[in-house]
């Protein structure tokens, strides 16, 4: 079951690397949300695995570790709000220039 | 508490001068000195204790474990220290209130100048090193904003930012040396410190400490080879350089040296640098004033020269050597302020401050000339006055230093004295003697009582300890010297040392030879002038220029503008440094901690979050498309989260992931859908080779990661030992949420809150840009929906949030118990009033809703904050959360928990977050052309 996360957290962070070099605004967006899934599940499973062990008191004596949960529980609800900065960023850049190339023109840079 | 509340009145009263400026000048000056006043009065109930022997002091623990401790403690020397800067403080808010012309903005002059006085107050006051170089950093901040008060000059704006580099600089240095110093002595509290002078100098690291705080102190105190800033300095407004550059902040460098005293001194290492750096910057800096024609500029070398002596008598390091520089600490403010005032009201009166357009001033500025005269007459070192005194137990002292012959420093002590006779005489003499000029650039008379008051009483106070010095500084130089040398001083001051006092005749020889030179001075400056002398901005600017292009040509590499190659840079460092880290480490072994066997389910869904996450790359050119998988990929990761036992996390993720798709689809509206082909082949190739690495290197650490069991025990174990018996709660997550960790939290949805603003600012300024709103008009609009807003939606949202809301708040309530919380209540509350906007439009919801989400984060972040504030009455740190069991009949027993109240906060801060940032993103669709929609839904034929 670890082989079958650890490979997951590898694609997911391949796959938003590969959009964050894209040119375009929205592709580099889609992959930032790859890569928060990434890190997202990455920072849960440092916490290992643990099957039907959900952190509540007096149901279970060895549960799976909270700790990472909390963070992660935070860091899901961050992400969505740098997102839709991005976004809100993305869609200004669009509607002033004209087009939605994230990379200066060459006179720019 | 008191001398905290001292530090602190000038920071205090900042606020005040930019408050009364509107009830005019007077008002403004007089709230200021009356902040320095009321400070100065609390220093002075402190001061009878302190001249006793006594030590005050003022604990406040800050942070502890760091070391980092709000500690005070008033000495001898603070009090003398302190009692200069409030008192000189206050002259010179008087002088300012006179000398600033009605154009310049005095309420942010005198703010600057109450900041700069609370840090220098907080420097001498500070008992806790760390504490004090947070002040000494603010010192140098405030006096960068002071020297560049004028902002319309460009040497003002050089000269701050020159003082800034250098002091800052310096400052830097220092705090490095000042933590080596708190290492060897284990404390950072200057009481401990004091105390181990043997560790500390038997320490190996005792000479990187020493050369490190001395740079601090040398940079600060314009100490050779620092002293070029200074004179660029004085570009200021003259009561800046009067306070800033004679009576206190370069004095702060001094304060230092004598505050050290006790454990550096006494050192071969000690003696040899700060000796000789002070003696070669008393008489380099002397000769430099002798040809400076700007007074001010004149001054401020005098200055440095004068710094050079007090200097140079600390480096001597017996303790009569430390009281002569107390005292001249003391003599030297009192005398520089009065001149450099003096030098303000020439300017202010006759429009020039050059030597060479100015004599004769005597008859035409008595009062001004009668000050100018007693204060320079001290610089000089002319019996009585209080200059003179010093200056002969200077000379005394410097001819008793053995070494490295007997008569070395003896005579180039003298020296330096001549020079400043010279230029202390070229100051008056061709200032204000000689023959009435017609050529004044403005028509020079004595300026009103206001602004000769502040430099009289000095020029006062030099005759008065010049004449009766025991009587008048005897109380607190003792006390002063006591403290600087950790033991009892009493000393006696005389004027008269006998024929065979050496000083007597080294004194003689520097008025003579001073008077030479002056008589010889257009031969000499004739000379000067043909001599080629290194220019010391020219140094400094081509150094900051070289660094500036270093910089430049770095940052051109890394960031040319390109976003992908950035990116391709950090990816790729970070992919070496990691190989390079796994290649060095310890030979790598395979994890040996038992695997889970697979299940059928999570393979399942491993394999379709495979497939959507493989074909994302290959057909995100269809935005809308890969836009479907990423949702994909994000509400795959939920049901993992709920199998691999995270029930919170499950209900996060796929409330989030609902809300960013509603995002994504909405700002797609803005967007081209089609991303067009502009990479080549062998670009997309390299991309997928870098993508390739990163991703075998994180899937490759996640394995290893899971394959063992962690390094150290995790710290949840405490959270999940006191989640019921510390927190009241069973769901051992929401308590770290809210309880444990509720500081990060907190920080955490203003983090959202402030997110969602800035969106809501960004599309505010978007709206507002006509070229926007002109092209938002011209964006092709979507065929595909007939209906706008179809009759079955609507009702089935209608009928969809009342149940939406009662699940959201079945959902805060188990929070603290099962799974849940306000995160999750939130998000789902947000998804509830999303379908509505989605259904019948944004005005339409919009307008049936009495608050504005920017009331929601707002009241989210107060109650939030309340509900920690509220351990504040119980005597307990901020957000401790208390819990009570209730029983109410016929209800069952429950709980009421603080935390629940926080959880609140957390919860409508979520919901304002997410509808705002929602909102903002539709208003923008309304200048698309559409129409605002004033019904709930449209029944019309569409097309």
């Amino acid at each position: 079951m670890e082989a079958l996360l650890a490979s997951a957290i590898g694609l997911l962070t391949a796959v938003g690397i590969y959009l964050m070099l894209r040119l375009r605004t929205f592709p580099v967006i889609l992959g930032l949300t790859f890569l928060s899934y990434a890190v997202n599940v990455f920072i849960f499973v440092s916490g290992r695995l643990a099957v039907n062990a959900a952190p509540i008191v007096g149901t279970i004596d060895t549960p799976a570790d909270p700790l990472p949960q909390a963070l992660v529980l935070t860091a899901i609800v961050i992400s969505f709000g740098m997102t839709a900065v991005i976004m809100i960023m993305a869609i200004g850049g669009h509607l002033q220039a004209g087009h939605d190339r994230i990379d200066l023109d060459e006179d720019q840079a | 508490m008191s001398l905290a509340l001292i530090a602190a009145l000038p920071f205090l009263g900042a606020l005040l001068p930019g408050l009364m400026i509107r009830a005019g000048r007077n008002a403004c000056a007089a709230a200021t000195g009356s902040v320095t006043l009321l400070a100065l009065v609390l220093l002075a109930l402190q001061a009878p204790a302190v001249l006793r022997g006594e030590v005050v002091q003022t604990r406040i623990e800050w942070l502890p474990a760091l070391g980092l401790n709000a500690n005070f403690f008033l000495d001898g020397l603070g009090l003398m220290f302190a009692g200069l800067i409030l008192g000189i403080g206050l002259l010179i808010i008087l002088y300012a209130r006179f000398y600033l012309a009605k154009s310049d903005p005095m309420g942010q002059f005198f703010t600057y100048l109450l900041l700069f006085q609370g840090a220098m107050v907080g420097i001498v006051l500070s008992d806790n090193i760390l504490l004090l170089l947070i002040f000494w950093e603010l010192t140098s901040l405030s006096s960068f904003l002071l020297i560049g008060y004028w902002k319309h000059l460009h040497e003002g704006r050089q000269g701050a930012r020159m003082a800034l580099a250098v002091t800052g600089g310096g400052g830097l240095a220092m705090i490095a040396g000042m933590l080596i110093l708190g290492q060897i002595a284990g404390s950072y509290d200057l009481t401990v410190i004091l105390q181990n002078k043997d560790i500390i100098q038997a320490s190996p690291y005792y000479l990187p400490a020493l050369i490190l705080i001395l740079i601090g102190a040398f940079t600060k105190s314009a100490q050779f080879p620092f002293h070029f800033w200074l004179p660029h300095a004085m570009a200021a407004p003259t009561p800046v350089s009067a306070y800033l550059h004679s009576a206190t902040m370069v004095k702060a460098g001094i304060f230092l040296m004598a505050r050290m005293w006790p454990v550096l001194s006494g050192t071969f290492e000690w003696f040899v640098i700060v000796t000789s750096v002070g003696l070669i910057t008393m008489v380099m800096a002397a000769k430099i004033a002798l040809y400076k024609d700007d007074l001010k500029a004149l001054l401020a070398f005098s200055t440095v020269s004068h710094l050079g002596l007090i200097t140079m008598l600390l480096g001597f390091g017996t303790p009569e050597a430390a009281t002569v520089a107390i005292f001249h600490i003391l003599n030297h403010a009192v005398f520089k302020a009065a001149l450099f005032m003096t030098a303000g009201i020439v300017d202010h009166e006759t429009h020039t401050r050059d030597l060479r357009r100015l004599g004769g001033l005597r008859t035409l500025m008595p009062v001004t000339f009668a000050i100018a005269a007693i204060a320079s007459l001290s610089m000089a070192g002319i019996p009585p006055l209080n200059g003179f005194l010093s200056k002969e137990m200077m000379l005394e002292e410097a001819a008793h230093v053995g070494w490295p012959n007997p008569w070395m420093i003896g005579i180039l002590a003298t020296l330096g004295a001549l020079l400043s006779v010279a230029y202390s005489f070229r100051f008056l003499v061709h200032g204000f003697l000689g023959p009435v000029r017609d050529d004044y650039p403005h028509k020079p008379h004595d300026p009103a009582f206001g602004l000769w008051a502040a430099p009289g009483l000095l020029a006062v106070l030099v005759v008065l300890v010049g004449l009766m010095p025991n009587l008048m500084l005897g109380w607190l130089l003792n006390p002063a010297a006591s403290a600087t040398t950790g033991r009892g001083i009493f000393t006696n001051i005389y004027h008269w040392h006998g024929l065979e006092a050496a000083a007597l005749w080294m004194s003689l020889a520097a008025v003579g030879g001073g008077l030479v030179l002056l008589g010889a001075y257009p031969r000499l400056r004739a000379l000067w002038d043909a001599t080629p002398r290194p220019e010391a901005k020219r140094i400094f600017d081509g150094v900051v220029e070289s660094l500036a292009q270093a910089s430049r040509t770095i940052t051109g590499i890394l960031h040319n503008g390109r976003f992908s190659r950035s990116m391709v840079l950090a990816v790729l460092t970070t992919a070496i440094l990691s190989l390079f880290a796994f290649l060095t480490a310890t030979p790598h072994v395979p994890g040996t901690r038992a695997m889970l066997p697979v299940d059928p389910v999570v393979l399942g869904l491993w394999l379709v979050l495979v497939i959507a996450a493989v074909a994302t790359p290959f057909l995100h050119r269809n935005r809308l498309v890969a836009l479907i998988l990423t949702g994909v990929v994000g509400l795959l990761i939920a049901p993992l989260f709920a199998f691999f036992s995270a029930p919170d996390l499950a209900l996060t993720q796929l409330s989030v992931e609902v809300v960013t798709l509603l995002l994504m689809l909405l700002a797609l509206n803005f967007l081209p859908k089609e991303t067009p082909v502009e990479s080549r082949r062998s670009r997309r190739l390299r991309d997928a080779g870098i993508a390739g690495i990163a991703g075998l290197g994180i899937g490759g650490l996640a394995y290893a990661m899971m394959t063992r069991a962690p390094a150290f025990d995790p710290i949840s174990a405490f959270h999940w030992a006191q989640s019921k018996p510390g927190a009241g709660g069973t769901n051992a997550v929401n308590t770290i949420i809210v309880d444990f960790r509720g500081y990060d939290t907190f920080g955490e949805i203003i983090v959202l809150g402030i997110a969602a603003l800035v969106i809501y600012a960004l599309s505010e300024a978007l709206l507002r840009d006509p070229a926007v709103t002109a092209r938002l008009g011209t964006l092709p609009k979507s065929v595909e929906a007939a209906d706008r807003h179809p009759m079955m939606l609507v009702v089935a949202t209608r009928l969809l949030l009342p149940m939406a809301m009662m699940v959201g708040v079945y959902i805060y309530l188990r929070g603290h118990n099962l799974p849940g919380g306000g995160f999750v209540a939130g998000l789902v509350f947000s998804i509830a009033y999303l379908m509505q906007y989605m259904a019948s439009g944004y005005d339409w919801s919009h307008s049936r809703q009495r608050y504005d989400h920017h009331v929601l984060i707002g009241w989210g972040v107060l109650i939030a904050a309340l509900s920690g504030v509220g351990a504040w009455a119980f005597g307990l740190p901020f957000l401790t959360s208390g819990f009570a069991y209730v029983h109410l009949e016929p209800l069952e027993e429950f709980e009421l928990a603080t935390a629940a109240i926080f959880d609140l906060g957390v919860f409508l801060c979520v919901l304002g977050a997410v509808l705002l940032a929602l909102a903002s993103l539709s208003r923008l669709a309304l200048r698309t052309g559409e129409g605002p929609n004033t019904t709930a839904h449209d029944l019309e034929e569409a097309r």
